[in-house]
């Protein structure tokens, strides 16, 4: 049914935090991985060995470079002559779906299959009832949703494993069969991407739940939603990265010792060495 | 947006089909078609041709069409179910229109089944709209001329191809008054289209910074993409278009769907060769429509580009 | 499946099994879910020391790369030339015929004619082994290419290194320092122990000429002009000192600052170590009084306050200033007594009446010096010089002013009971960014200086040791020189050459060995040298080579410098039409571009068909606390006629007869590798796995072999740990606890302190050589370049390939780079001052950019790219260059230009990055792939688009008679690339080529 369900009291979602992704791309392979060979899979390649290889992917990892502003009015990154620019960061971006509370992608389904768990809140595409029209594709401003549609360049030598099963719409399914998959561990009952991540960068949860860790790191570090004005509230998180502590910030730098080796320059240092009581 | 081709055909085809629906549906229901029997049948079988084929070609953009029927379950929430339930539902009116007209009749019943029809055609062409108007992602769509562009475009080029019959039959006398309607909707339709394109020229493109919401951080632009390969968002939804060509194309799609049908009304009018100028119009009305369309696609930026890096070159 | 009703209680497959991943060094434990016999998912196995449980993209991605159809199948004999791919499918039966064939002629003629050399091989241990009964004393891994420099410097100074041999302490340290790291071995480690850092708030530097990964998330990026670290690292030194920001005491504890360093020019032990009739190294101590009333009550900084009484300084310092000295100011005493108070500073007067120093104001003199002035290196390393003062102060003040003190009590090696520990929670990492460098070796050697002087070495909050670190700095072991009766070698071909006579070199001084290893050349190049066998090997120089046995070194492609004239190398031939290395035998698991060049090829099989065994022998897995080892266990079956390496090389030992291989009736002692990791005793009790040994598996470290030990590894995760005791948590180089327990776990000889080498006493030894002292000496042509290298105390000197411009092309660029008329990027405006590497020579103008490469985080080399996931994150490289250097070059990111080294030029796309120094170009390594390898389609970008920047990298240094790497190591410099960029009259216009200079 691609109406909304009722806002519900349970949002589970990801929180990814900005500030210790360092662009790995784990999360992105893990993701593939777990889901390529699973109920939700496969995630059909095309060309994977020859001149086009692509294919469908649940999350991506993106690298943006931010100019951050600088005092004097000169500031883009074409031109850095500025030395008082500071130093440019670079921020690595995981992208993946959002489960958003009020999304278009559910709405605009004219067949029922994306849908949005009434007890839970994740998005899913019923891969049984998808004819592939992409049209929920097209109202995601997340690029969360991918399709393998027949493609020419898909070869014979391929070798690919299994059928691969195409023309309906994929995408992040937050390990719906791995959180309440009483065959796993306790431990492993989170999504492949949060298990895999070398930094944990990412956490999952339950963000209608104030008291949920989750929620908690997002207040504590202000965790924003992705382009709000679309109005589709997303449901996971992102952390913005904490301030660098490079020279231009004053307050962590200690003070220098200068001053107190003045005194003791008037010494040559050698000498000043001799002096030195030790013990071993 | 990349333009599809199945998508393209569809609109352009159905469009003209159910615009030219609207016309003969209308004309039937006030009682002023000025033909009947062979006369209805010609131009509403014609209009079936666009319309099925366009409908036909839009399942090949699916990725399973042989499931194309699920998509007429979510009418509540859908354009597009919706969409497909329009369309299914105006060939009952139109077998109703046939069945009529080939039986001679031009009663009320006839009156009925083209109101019906003319009513499908345009919920058809209001759904068909509402798919793109409705998506917030894509900003060039969201344009208030949307809307009303879909009508106008069908019910011209639909128009053109119902002159073009009237003008071509033997024994259908008509009058000025519908191919000056036509020069009219045909001005009425550059001057939307141009207005709507000034108008997504000034739109400002969704940036990384905030797409990303780092813009607070600084200056954004995007290092490296995901992967440096094309994949099916950048293929679909990142397209690009020379600015070059897009200038040159929407010339080319105002000359051939707007000026040149102009032309041929006022000479047609003027010379009384309709019967020359009205196909030449129809044909040029369609293919300045496939060029238009393709631009509606091409020039049209989903938000979901901006987390990409600028395509190089 | 059906949706609508999700099966939500679905098994991860049919069985799971644990085993470690292989698709890095990192050696992650793993689990692989299996689903009807097949490969279903692969995730990091929580309960494993290495990764706790997260895995990497290319961990998660191994069954593409277990499933690739560039997988090898059947051993392949070589119908066609080399080079032209063809091959001819043969039995394994006369495959190893063959290969024994081929070796047992050379075994009878001379060992040395077999050069064996394996590439980022896991089985060091096996293979090394095999090696020195084969009897050869030509055999390496990869270390001589990949950071020897960092191994051989932290060996050398303070018996561990970087590398996995030890870590930050991550949960302590509260300031990180990372030195040129992109990725490392210890991959999945460092970017959890990233993680830790980052939520307590612990500053982390990236000192680097690029800025992504790990540097993305550091909080300050120093953009350093590579190369110049080691002028970094010592102005940090300079700094430090003047402002006595050292830990004295630490230093005179557990390092060699106040061993006294003779001083008398042109003697035979100038700039030794002055020893007593033990051999004791001797220091200077306070008068006698003085010594034993303060040492008595300084036991431990910081828990007693060492109140010794003040000796008048006065008169030492008059006395130093006169050169005289009252024998009643000081006294020489064995330094390495406990309850001494050493001095640190002076000039003294030896018992036979020479001068000698401290070793501290020998390091101290060098650093203080202008050259390391933070004002005079700021131009060179492109970092301004009120930068490195605050780096250098904000060191300090953790170091110092932030220490930390841990409750843990704790003996010291003199048996002194201490009841804390005091930390310097200040951490260093540093890895190819400083050891790809021909001045790697004393570039490390200073960062661990900066450490010591920190007092940051094995501290809470600092660099911690993994065991079985440390060992003596150097270790024990040397380079085997000579063979037995039996034919093997007397010991592992490789080690640490303490003294010139440790060099494997003839009575001319000449190498021996094939790779120049242990010569005058690189004397400690404690790796050997795979980058240069080939070339050495063609040239017989010194010695022919029968047969080039390689194993996992892509060595026709990304393991090369100067790719394309090493590729010509494999298929040189003599006058006679013989190809001058008469056998090449190649074991890969995969249709690499190595393979293209072999004779015979040795089909392996993957990760996951086979055991191996990662052990305590090889490079450690350890943690600080923990030591730690593995195997792998075959989760699947081959499904092909490959065999598993380490096998066949049993084999072939047993087919060959060699010692310890084969029993006296011809039997193979061992039935395969698995058989060979649970029986084999390297020496007693001491075998290749630590874990469950003893009959009844009850012993950990040392034990009998256990027939059930796989077993036992099997049920247990496939790797064995073992706790560190608490109190040998730290100051592991004179922790009593420590050294008893890594004693009896078998991982040093004896419980002797482990003496940093603040001054590195090995490297005079050298020196000397080449000064005309001791029976082993330099030929007349080394002598100044050894007595310039081995310098005992860290130098930094600019070692950059410079050889002469391309005389053709330079006059071509010259013509493009005249302003065309109306181009709008025209005068463009000049680099910053002060971002520009060196400038010196000629050469520098004509190549004024530095080239270097990064791993990515999601490839491994060149194995990634058949790997159908990883290859669709990138199938491409770029070059990226600074966007003001690309306007300064008139280009545009995304378009196509030259890039120009003086071996050749390739076209490449540039790209903009901002975050990388102005005058440095990067690109990612080894996504360039050669057509027809790997099983890539015709048209694969990696070929079309993409490069391989090796092709420009020479593999020759400036003075044509040496390598391309570090004089001391021989460490193949990579990142010392120096190239220009210049337009291409059709910059739109795609595609990769390479134009080698003599085509
Ligand atoms: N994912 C992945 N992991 C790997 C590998 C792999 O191929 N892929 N390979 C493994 C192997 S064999 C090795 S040897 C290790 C290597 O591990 P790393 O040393 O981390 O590898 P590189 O990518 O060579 O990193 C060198 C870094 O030094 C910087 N650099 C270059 N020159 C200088 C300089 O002069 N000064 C400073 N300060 N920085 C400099 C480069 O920008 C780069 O960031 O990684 C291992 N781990
Ligand atoms: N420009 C530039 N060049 C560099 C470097 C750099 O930073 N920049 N780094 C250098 C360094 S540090 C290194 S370590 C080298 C690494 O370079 P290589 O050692 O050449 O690279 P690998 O990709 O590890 O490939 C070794 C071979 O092992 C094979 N292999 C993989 N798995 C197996 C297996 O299970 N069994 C067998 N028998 N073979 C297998 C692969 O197919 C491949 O042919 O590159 C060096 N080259
Ligand atoms: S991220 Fe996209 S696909 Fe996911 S719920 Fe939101 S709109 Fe739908
Ligand atoms: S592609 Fe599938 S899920 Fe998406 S809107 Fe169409 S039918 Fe629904
Ligand atoms: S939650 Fe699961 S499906 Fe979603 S991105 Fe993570 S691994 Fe992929
Ligand atoms: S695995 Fe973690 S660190 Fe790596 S890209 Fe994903 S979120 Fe970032
Ligand atoms: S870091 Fe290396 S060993 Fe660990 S999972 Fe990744 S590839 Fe495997
Ligand atoms: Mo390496």
């Amino acid at each position: 049914m691609t109406s909304l369900p009722a806002p519900a009291k349970k949002k589970l979602g990801l929180v990814i935090d900005l500030d210790i992704c360092v662009g790995c791309h784990a999360c992105a392979v893990a993701c593939k991985a777990w889901n390529d060979g699973g109920d939700f899979g496969p995630l059909a390649d095309d060309d994977p060995y020859g001149a086009e290889p692509h294919g469908v992917w649940f999350n991506r990892v993106h690298s943006y470079e931010v100019q951050p502003p600088a005092p004097g009015p000169r500031l883009d990154l074409l031109h850095l002559e500025d030395t008082a620019a500071p130093a440019p960061q670079m921020v690595h971006f995981p992208r993946s779906c959002l489960h958003c509370e009020t999304p278009d992608c559910v709405t605009v389904c004219p067949t029922g299959a994306s849908y949005k768990r009434a007890e839970d809140g994740i998005v899913l595409v019923d891969q049984d009832k998808c004819i592939g029209c992409q049209l929920c594709a097209w109202a995601c401003p997340y690029g969360a949703r991918e399709i393998a549609l027949p493609h020419p360049k898909t070869t014979t030598s391929d070798t690919d494993r299994k059928d691969a099963k195409r023309g309906t719409m994929q995408k992040c399914t937050l390990c719906v069969d791995r959180i309440y998959n009483e065959t796993l561990d306790a431990r492993d009952r989170q999504p492949a991407c949060v298990l895999a991540c070398p930094t944990h960068a990412r956490m999952f949860g339950d963000l209608g739940d104030p008291d949920s860790d989750v929620s908690k790191v997002v207040a504590e570090r202000g965790g924003f939603a992705l382009m709000p004005e679309f109005g589709y509230q997303p449901v996971n998180r992102y952390l913005p990265p904490r301030p660098r502590r490079d020279g231009s910030s004053t307050a962590a730098t200690p003070p220098a010792p200068a001053t107190e080796t003045l005194d003791a320059n008037q010494l040559p240092p050698l000498l000043r060495w001799l002096d030195k009581a030790l013990s071993r | 947006m990349r333009p599809a081709l199945s998508v393209i055909f569809f609109t352009v085809l159905s469009g003209a089909g159910y615009g030219l629906w609207c016309w003969l549906g209308v004309a039937l229901a006030a009682g002023v078609y000025p033909s009947a029997g062979v006369g209805v049948l010609a131009p509403l079988v014609f209009g079936f041709v666009l319309v099925t084929a366009g409908l036909l070609a839009s399942t090949s953009h699916l990725g399973r069409p042989e499931r194309a029927w699920r998509a007429l379950s979510q009418w509540r929430s859908s354009w597009l179910s919706r969409e497909g339930i329009a369309s299914l539902a105006a060939y009952l009116p139109m077998l109703a229109v046939a069945w009529l007209a080939w039986r001679g009749s031009t009663g009320g019943g006839l009156r009925v089944a083209g109101a019906l029809l003319a009513a499908c055609a345009l919920a058809t062409l209001l759904c068909t709209a509402n798919i793109y108007r409705s998506l917030k992602t894509i900003a060039a769509w969201r344009a208030r001329q949307v809307l009303p562009l879909y009508f106008v475009f069908a019910w011209l080029s639909g128009g053109l191809w119902l002159w073009a019959w009237l003008a071509l039959a033997p024994h259908a006398a008509i009058g000025e008054a519908f191919p000056l309607t036509l020069l009219a909707l045909a001005v009425i339709a550059a001057i939307t289209k141009f207005d709507y394109w000034r108008g997504i020229d000034a739109q400002p493109a969704n940036s990384a910074g905030h797409a990303t919401g780092l813009e607070t951080l600084g200056q954004v632009r995007a290092f490296e993409g995901p992967v440096t390969e094309p994949s099916y968002l950048t293929h679909e939804m990142a397209f690009v278009l020379a600015r070059r060509h897009g200038g040159r194309l929407r010339r080319i799609a105002l000359g051939l769907f707007a000026v040149l049908p102009v032309l041929a009304i006022v000479v047609a009018v003027t010379t009384g060769q309709a019967a020359w100028m009205a196909p030449i119009a129809a044909i040029a009305a369609l293919a300045g429509l496939f060029i238009e369309r393709w631009l509606f696609f091409a020039q049209a930026r989903h938000a979901v580009a901006a987390f990409f890096p600028a395509p190089q070159g | 499946m059906p949706h609508a009703q999700l099966e939500l209680n679905r098994p991860t497959g049919d069985e799971v099994k644990t085993t470690t991943c292989y698709m890095c060094a990192c050696r992650c434990g793993i689990r692989v879910h299996l689903k009807h016999g097949q490969v279903r998912y692969i995730d990091g196995n929580p309960a494993h020391p290495i990764n706790r449980g997260v895995i990497c993209a290319k961990g998660a991605s191994g069954m593409m790369q277990h499933y690739s159809p560039a997988r090898l199948s059947k051993p392949l004999l070589r119908v066609g030339e080399r080079g032209e791919r063809k091959f001819r499918e043969i039995e394994w039966d006369e495959t190893l015929a063959l290969a024994t064939k081929w070796l047992s002629d050379i075994r009878a003629r001379n060992p040395d004619e077999l050069a064996f050399f394996t590439g980022r091989d896991q089985s060091q241990a096996l293979t090394g082994w095999w090696a020195q009964q084969f009897g050869t004393i030509n055999y390496a891994a990869h270390g001589g290419f990949c950071s020897v420099n960092m191994a051989a410097a932290g060996m050398y100074t303070f018996g561990g290194s970087f590398w996995e041999f030890g870590e930050p302490d991550w949960d302590r340290t509260k300031y990180l320092m990372l030195w040129g790291v992109a990725e490392d071995h210890d991959s999945n480690p460092i970017k959890l122990g990233l993680g830790k850092l980052k939520a307590r708030g612990a500053k982390i530097v990236a000192i680097n000429p690029v800025r992504t990964g790990y540097a993305s998330i550091a909080d300050e990026w120093v953009p350093v002009n590579p190369g110049t670290d080691g002028l970094l690292a010592g102005a940090l030194i300079h700094e430090l000192l003047l402002g006595d920001r050292v830990d004295f005491e630490y230093l005179v504890r557990y390092s060699n600052a106040h061993h006294l360093v003779i001083r008398a020019p042109g003697a035979a032990d100038d700039g030794l170590i002055a020893r007593d009739a033990d051999g004791k190294p001797l220091c200077a101590v306070r008068s006698a009084s003085n010594r034993h009333s303060g040492a008595a009550q300084s036991a431990e900084p910081g828990i007693h306050d060492a109140d010794h009484g003040k000796p008048d300084s006065g008169s030492l310092l008059r006395n130093v200033r006169n050169d005289e000295q009252k024998s009643s100011d000081f006294a020489l005493t064995d330094a390495t007594q406990p309850d001494i108070a050493p001095l640190i500073a002076g000039e003294y007067t030896l018992p036979d009446g020479r001068k000698a120093v401290p070793a501290f104001q020998l390091v101290a003199e060098r650093f203080l010096a202008d050259d390391y002035a933070p004002d005079h290196v700021a131009e060179t390393c492109g970092v301004d010089a009120a930068t490195i003062r605050r780096l250098a102060a904000e060191l300090a003040h953790v170091a110092f002013d932030a220490a930390i003190e841990l409750p843990i009590a704790w003996t010291d090696t003199h048996g002194r009971h201490h009841d804390s520990m005091r930390g310097r929670p200040v951490s260093m990492h540093a890895m190819r960014g400083i050891a790809a460098h021909a001045n790697g070796f004393h570039t490390c050697r200073t960062i661990h200086l900066l450490q010591i002087l920190l007092g940051a070495i094995d501290t809470p909050g600092s660099y911690r040791y993994h065991p079985p670190y440390p060992k003596p700095a150097p270790p024990g072991n040397k380079p085997a020189k000579s063979r037995r009766p039996d034919g093997s070698l007397t010991g592992n071909p490789l080690g640490y050459p303490q003294s010139p006579d440790d060099l494997l070199v003839d009575a001319e001084g000449k190498p021996r060995r094939i790779d120049h290893a242990f010569s005058w050349e690189f004397p400690l190049a404690a790796h050997g040298l795979l980058q240069a066998v080939i070339r050495n090997a063609v040239d017989a120089n010194p010695t022919h080579i029968d047969t080039l046995f390689l194993f996992m070194a892509n060595m026709g492609w990304n393991s090369a410098m100067d790719t394309t004239a090493t590729r010509k190398l494999l298929c040189a031939k003599d006058a006679g039409g013989r190809y001058k290395i008469p056998h090449i035998i190649y074991a890969d698991a995969y249709d690499s571009e190595t393979v293209a060049f072999a004779d015979l090829v040795l089909p392996d099989t993957t990760y996951l068909e086979r055991y191996d065994c990662i052990s305590l022998l090889d490079r450690p897995i350890s943690g600080c606390d923990h030591a730690a080892d593995a195997i792998r266990q075959p989760v699947v079956a081959p499904d092909r006629d490959v065999r598993p390496f380490q096998d066949v090389l049993l084999d072939l030992g047993a087919r060959l007869k060699l010692p310890n291989m084969a029993d006296p009736d011809g039997q193979p002692v061992y039935k395969s590798y698995a058989d060979y990791m649970v029986r084999h005793e390297r020496a007693p009790g001491v075998g290749m796995l630590s874990g469950w040994r003893g009959a009844d598996g009850t012993q950990a470290g040392k034990g009998a072999p256990n027939p059930d030990q796989l077993q036992r590894y099997i049920e247990h995760g496939c790797f064995f740990e073992t706790k560190v005791p608490e109190a040998g948590a730290y100051y592991r180089m004179a922790n009593r606890d420590y050294l008893a327990w890594a004693q009896a776990m078998g991982f040093v000889a004896n419980t002797e302190p482990v003496t940093l080498q603040l001054y590195c006493e090995v490297l005079q030894r050298f020196r000397l050589a080449a000064q005309g002292h001791g029976a082993v000496q330099p030929p007349e042509a080394e002598r100044a370049r050894v007595e310039r290298y081995f310098d005992p105390v860290p130098l930094w000197y600019s070692e950059i390939e410079l050889p002469a411009p391309l005389a053709g092309r330079a006059a071509r660029s010259a013509e493009r780079a005249a302003p065309v008329g109306g181009d709008p990027r025209e005068n463009p405006p000049h680099l910053p001052s002060g971002h520009l590497p060196p400038q010196a020579g000629e050469g520098n103008d004509s190549y004024p950019l530095s080239a270097i490469t990064q791993r990515p985080m999601f490839m491994y080399h060149a194995w990634g790219s058949q790997n159908r996931w990883l290859r669709q994150i990138a199938a491409r490289n770029v070059l990226y260059v600074h966007p003001h250097t690309l306007a300064a070059h008139k280009l545009a990111s995304g378009d196509w230009a030259w890039l120009t080294s003086p071996r050749g030029r390739l076209r490449v796309e540039v790209r903009a990055h901002a975050a990388t120094a102005p005058g440095t170009v990067w690109t990612w390594n080894a996504i360039g792939k050669r057509r027809g390898a790997w099983k890539l389609g015709a048209r694969a970008p990696e070929f079309v688009d993409g490069f391989l920047l090796n092709h420009l990298i020479g593999e020759r240094a400036r003075d044509a008679r040496y390598g391309n790497g570090d004089p001391v190591t021989g460490q193949a410099a990579w990142f010392d690339l120096k190239v220009r960029l210049e337009h291409d009259p059709e910059p739109r216009v795609p595609g990769h080529r390479f134009e080698p200079v003599d085509a």
